[in-house]
C-alpha cells in the first residue's frame, strides 16, 4: 500500500468509523469530523502537481488478483490529477457546505456521510485506477452510493423513484462497460490500461474493436446522461442539494466523460468513435439546452443545463479523437477540441458547482425552488445574487468570465471540423458550429431566465412560508470560492495551462505530445468566433425579450421530457409482459408442467437422436421367445391398457396389482429368483396399501372426456412410449455390437472365492456393492419416519405429537 | 425376446404417461408405480436375456444369467416401494386436509 492506494481506500475507512463518531458526538455536526480528510487528499494532490506538470506519471502495483490478471493499480497522470483534483477539491467545499445546509438535529448526518465518503472514495478510485476491472467495481460503486444518496429523504416517493431510476439505468450502463472492457481484455490480453494503450495495434485490428467500443460508449453515456439517457439526472434533484451539485454536476457525471478521454488513445482514430461521440455530443448539447429553457424549477434546470454542458464537452472529445487519426500532424486544428474540453470540464465544475449551491441557499431560505415564486432576492441576498451573477454569466459564455474562453475555444473546434479531410465533414461539418450557435443560443436564454426570474423584479412576501434573509456565512463559503475560481480562471486562464491542461492533453492524445501549445488569451481579434458569440447575445436577449409572447405556448408549459414517457412505457411494459409470459407457463396445475417436460425431453432426445442417426434394431443377438412368454405378453399389455378405462378404484387396484404379479412372473421368466420372491411380496403389500388408503379416498370420478385434453395426453403418452421404446431398442442395437463383454463373470468367478456365498444376487448386495443397500436401507427408514410423522403429526396450533 | 419386453416397457411407459397426466392425484400415484415396473424391465432387457441358469452357484450350470443387473433391481424395487408408499400417504393427508384429490384445485393459492 503506497500514500496513492491511502489516497483511494482512506474515504472508505473513514466510512466505517463515521457511525461510531456520530454516536459518540452528537453536540458537534458529523460534517466536520469528514471535512478535513478530503482536504488533506486535495493538499497531498495538489503537492505532487508539480511532478505531474513536469510529465512524470506515479503508478503503483499491488496485487489483489494476480492470477486472472487484475491487480489495484493506482496510476496517476495529468488527466487522473485533473479529476482527482476536482473529487477531492469540490469535495472539501461540498462538505464545508453541507454542514450548514443539514440541520444535525433533524437529519441522519450519519447516512449522509458515509454515503458520500464512499461515493468519493468509489470515485477517486475510479479516476486512478489503472486495471479495468478495479476501475469496474469503483464504478459500480459510485452507481450504489449516488443511489443511495438520492433516496436520502427516503420517506418520498419521487427520491424513491429517482434512485431506482437512476441505478436502472447507470447499472445498466455499468454492465454493458463490463462487457466491452472483456472483449478488450480478448483482444489485448490485459486489463492494464497502459499496457493496452501500448498495444493498440492489437485492439483496432481485431473484428471485436467496434463491438467493445459500442458496449463502453454504452456504459459512459448512461453516467454521463447523454442523449437518450439523460433521463435520470433531471430526476436524481430529489437528493439533497449538497449532492446534487457534487454528484451531479461536478464529480459523477463527469465519469463518463474521463473514460471516454481515457480510451480515446484505444478508440480515437476511428471515424466509428469520432462520429458516436461527437453526434451523441451535440444531440445532448442541443437537446439539454432546449429542454433547460422549458423548465420552471432552479434545480431541473441546472439539471438539463449540465445534461447539455456534458454534451459539449463530449462533442469537443469526439472532435479530438480525429487528432490520432491523423497521426503525427502537429496541426492546432485536431488538438484545439480536446483543450476546450479539458477547460470547459474545469470550467463548468466550478460554475455549475457554485449555481447549485447558491439554488440550495435560495430554497433553504425561502423554501421554493419554483421560478414562478421566486423574484426580487437581489436586495434580500445580495451575496448569492452576486455569487449566482458570476456563474450564471460564465455560463452564458460572457467575457471577462471563464465560460466565455472555453465557447470561444468550443466555437473554434467545431469551425475547425470544416477543415477536416476526412470522410465528407468539408459538407456536412458545417452542422456542429451550427448546432454550436443554437445550443449557445438556448445556453444564454435559461441562464437569463435563472437570473432574472430569480433576483429582479418585485418581492412578493406573501409567495414563502418562511421569513426570507440571507444565508448564514458558511454556507456562502463554497459557493464564494468557486465563484472566484470562475474569476480567476476568467482572468488569468494561463495559469492553467502547462500546470494541469497540457499534462491532460498528453495523457488523452499521448502520441503528439510535443507540439502541443496550450494558450489562452482573454482578447483575441476580431474573428469568427467572436461573431458567433453576439449572434448568440443577439438571438438570446431578443428571445428573453419575447419571452411573454412564447411562453404561452405547448411547447413552454410542458417540463416533462418525453423520453420519460418512454422509459415508463418501457419499464411497465417489460413488468406486464414478464407477468403475461409468467402466467401462460405457470398455471399451477401438474398436468402442465409435465407436459413442458415430456415435449422437450421427446424433442431435445429425439432431435439428437435423429442428428446423430442412431436409429438401429437388433435382429442378431436376440434370445428367442417360448410360448410361455407370448401367452403372458399378451396378458401383460391387456392388462396394462386396460388401466385407463377402469373408473372403479377397486378394479384399478386389482389391475395394477395384477401387472405387478405379472412382473414377478416375468422375473421367474428370466431366472431371477430373489426379484421374483421380492417383487411378489412387495406386490401384496403396496395392494394392500392402496386398498388402506382408498378406503379413506373418494370414489374415482369418470374423468370426463374433453377432446382438447385427452386426445393431448394421449398423443404425448403415445409418443413418450415410442421414444422410449425405440430409443431402448436403439441401445440395445448398439450395445450388442460395441462387443465389450459384461462383468458378469467376474461376479460368477469370484462370489464364492472372495465373499463365500453361493447365490451371487445376495453376495453382490451385501458383499460386492454394499453400499447401494446401506443407503436403500436408509431410504426405506426416511420413508418409514415420513409415513409416522405425516400421520402423527398435526400442526393445528397446538403440540400433539 | 429382448424386442418384445421393449416394447411391453413402452406400452406400460405410456399407459403410465397417460395416467401422471391426468387430474386425479391416485391415477398419478398409480402411473408413477407403472413407471417404475417399465425401468426395471429396461434394466433387465439392456443387459441381454441371455438363456443361463439362476445365478445360484449351487446349480453347477454352464451359464448362468447376469446377477448384477438383478441386484441393481431389487434394489431400485425396494426404492420405489418406499417412494410410493410415502407418496400414497401424502395423498392421504391431504385428502383429509382439502377434501380433494383434484390436482385442478390443489394448486395452491393464486398470486403466489
Amino acid at each position: 500500500m503506497t500514500a496513492l492506494h491511502w489516497v483511494t481506500v482512506s474515504p472508505f475507512l473513514l466510512a466505517i468509523l463515521i457511525p461510531i463518531i456520530y454516536k459518540y458526538t452528537k453536540r458537534i455536526h458529523t460534517g466536520w469530523f469528514v471535512l478535513p480528510l478530503p482536504l488533506i487528499l486535495f493538499i497531498f494532490l495538489i503537492s505532487n502537481l508539480p511532478d505531474i506538470s513536469n510529465g512524470d506519471v506515479m503508478h503503483y502495483s499491488m496485487p489483489w488478483v494476480p492470477s486472472l490478471g487484475i491487480n489495484f493499480d493506482v496510476y496517476l497522470d495529468g488527466l487522473s490529477m485533473l479529476f482527482a483534483l476536482l473529487i477531492t477539491g469540490i469535495g472539501t467545499l461540498v462538505i464545508l457546505y453541507s454542514i450548514y445546509y443539514l440541520s444535525k438535529n433533524s437529519e441522519k448526518l450519519n447516512q449522509f456521510y458515509v454515503y458520500i465518503l464512499m461515493f468519493m472514495g468509489a470515485m477517486l478510485g475510479v479516476v486512478m485506477s489503472d486495471n479495468l476491472i478495479v476501475l469496474y467495481v469503483f464504478w459500480e460503486v459510485t452507481s450504489v452510493s449516488s443511489s443511495l444518496l438520492i433516496s436520502y429523504w427516503y420517506q418520498r416517493e419521487k427520491s424513491i423513484q429517482g434512485a431506482l431510476k437512476s441505478m436502472y439505468i447507470t447499472v445498466f450502463g455499468g454492465l454493458s462497460m463490463l462487457g466491452g472492457f472483456s472483449l478488450i481484455y480478448v483482444m489485448a490480453g490485459s486489463f492494464s490500461i497502459r499496457e493496452i494503450i501500448a498495444n493498440v495495434d492489437l485492439v483496432t485490428t481485431s473484428s471485436l474493436f467496434v463491438p467493445a467500443m459500442l458496449l463502453i460508449l454504452l456504459g459512459a453515456f448512461t453516467k454521463s446522461a447523454q442523449f437518450p439517457f439523460h433521463i435520470w439526472l433531471p430526476d436524481a434533484m430529489e437528493a439533497p442539494t449538497p449532492v446534487s451539485a457534487y454528484l451531479h454536476s461536478a464529480t459523477m457525471v463527469k465519469a463518463g466523460i474521463y473514460l471516454i478521454a481515457r480510451l480515446t488513445p484505444v478508440f480515437g482514430g476511428s471515424p466509428e468513435w469520432f462520429w458516436i461521440v461527437s453526434v451523441a455530443g451535440l444531440v445532448t448539447l442541443l437537446w439539454g439546452s432546449v429542454s433547460a429553457v422549458r423548465q420552471k424549477d432552479l434545480k431541473s434546470i441546472l439539471a438539463f443545463s449540465t445534461i447539455s454542458q456534458l454534451g459539449l464537452i463530449v462533442t469537443l472529445l469526439g472532435i479530438g479523437s480525429a487528432a490520432i487519426y491523423f497521426d503525427g500532424v502537429p496541426d492546432e486544428l485536431y488538438y484545439t477540441a480536446i483543450m476546450a474540453a479539458v477547460f470547459h470540464l474545469i470550467n463548468h465544475a466550478t460554475f455549475k458547482g457554485s449555481l447549485f449551491m447558491t439554488a440550495g441557499i435560495i430554497d433553504h431560505e425561502t423554501g421554493t425552488r419554483d421560478i414562478r415564486k421566486l423574484g426580487g432576492l437581489m436586495t434580500i441576498m445580495p451575496i448569492t445574487f452576486t455569487i449566482s451573477l458570476v456563474g450564471l454569466l460564465s455560463m452564458a459564455g460572457i467575457p471577462p468570465f471563464n465560460g466565455f474562453l472555453s465557447k470561444e475555444l468550443f466555437f473554434t473546434g467545431t469551425l475547425n471540423v470544416m477543415n477536416y479531410e476526412m470522410i465528407d465533414l468539408s459538407t456536412w461539418g458545417i452542422i456542429f458550429p451550427v448546432v454550436a450557435v443554437i445550443a449557445s443560443i438556448f445556453t444564454f436564454l435559461y441562464c437569463a431566465i435563472l437570473f432574472f426570474k430569480t433576483f429582479t423584479g418585485k418581492f412578493k412576501p406573501e409567495n414563502y412560508d418562511v421569513k426570507v434573509h440571507e444565508a448564514p456565512v458558511g454556507m456562502l463559503i463554497s459557493p464564494a470560492i468557486l465563484g472566484a475560481l470562475v474569476i480567476i480562471f476568467g482572468l488569468f486562464p494561463n495559469i492553467l495551462s502547462y500546470t494541469i491542461i497540457h499534462p491532460v492533453m498528453t495523457s488523452i492524445l499521448p502520441n503528439i505530445t510535443e507540439q502541443i501549445e496550450v494558450n489562452f488569451s482573454l482578447w483575441h481579434g476580431f474573428n469568427t468566433e467572436l461573431f458567433m458569440t453576439f449572434i448568440v447575445i443577439a438571438v438570446g436577449a431578443l428571445l428573453y425579450v419575447l419571452m411573454k409572447k412564447w411562453s404561452q405556448t405547448q411547447f413552454y408549459l410542458n417540463e416533462r421530457d418525453p423520453f420519460n414517457n418512454l422509459y415508463d412505457h418501457g419499464y411497465n411494459g417489460l413488468i406486464k409482459g414478464s407477468q403475461a409470459i409468467t402466467r401462460v407457463q405457470m398455471t399451477g396445475l401438474l398436468r402442465d408442467y409435465f407436459v413442458y417436460m415430456y415435449t422437450f425431453i421427446i424433442l431435445l432426445a429425439g432431435y439428437t437422436m435423429f442428428r446423430s442417426d442412431a436409429f438401429a434394431v437388433d435382429t442378431v443377438n436376440v434370445s428367442e421367445i417360448s410360448p410361455y412368454m407370448w401367452a403372458l405378453s399378451v396378458v401383460f399389455i391387456l392388462a396394462t391398457l386396460a388401466v385407463p378405462f377402469i373408473n372403479n378404484r377397486i378394479t384399478v387396484i386389482v389391475v395394477v396389482g395384477v401387472i405387478g404379479f405379472m412382473m414377478a412372473l416375468f422375473f421367474v421368466q428370466f431366472r431371477a429368483t430373489d426379484l421374483a420372491l421380492t417383487q411378489l411380496l412387495i406386490e401384496s403389500v403396496q395392494v394392500v396399501l392402496f386398498m388402506l388408503v382408498f378406503m379413506h379416498l373418494p370414489k374415482l370420478k369418470k374423468e370426463v372426456f374433453k377432446p382438447g385434453f385427452s386426445l393431448v395426453n394421449m398423443g404425448i403418452s403415445i409418443a413418450v412410449g415410442a421414444f422410449v421404446t425405440i430409443m431402448a431398442l436403439s441401445a440395445f442395437a448398439m450395445g450388442s455390437e460395441a462387443g465389450f463383454d459384461t462383468i458378469a463373470e467376474y461376479f460368477i468367478a469370484n462370489s464364492k472365492e472372495l465373499a463365500g456365498g453361493y447365490n451371487i444376487v445376495n453376495v453382490v448386495l451385501v458383499d460386492f456393492r454394499g453400499l447401494d443397500t446401506l443407503l436403500e436401507i436408509l431410504v426405506l427408514a426416511i420413508a418409514a419416519l415420513g409415513v409416522v410423522s405425516l400421520i402423527k403429526l398435526r400442526f393445528t396450533g397446538r403440540e400433539d405429537v | 425376446m429382448e424386442t418384445i419386453i421393449i416394447i411391453l416397457a413402452g406400452v406400460l411407459v405410456s399407459v403410465a404417461t397417460y395416467l401422471v397426466l391426468s387430474k386425479n392425484l391416485i391415477r398419478v400415484i398409480l402411473g408413477t408405480s407403472i413407471f417404475s415396473h417399465a425401468a426395471h424391465l429396461l434394466i433387465m432387457t439392456m443387459g441381454g436375456l441371455k438363456e443361463g441358469s439362476s445365478p445360484l452357484l449351487g446349480e453347477e450350470a454352464a451359464t448362468y444369467t447376469d446377477a448384477l443387473p438383478q441386484a441393481l433391481i431389487l434394489t431400485a424395487i425396494v426404492i420405489s416401494f418406499g417412494v410410493t408408499s410415502f407418496f400414497l400417504v401424502i395423498a392421504y393427508r391431504a385428502y383429509q386436509e382439502t377434501n380433494t384429490d383434484n390436482l385442478d384445485i390443489l394448486r395452491g393459492i393464486k398470486d403466489e
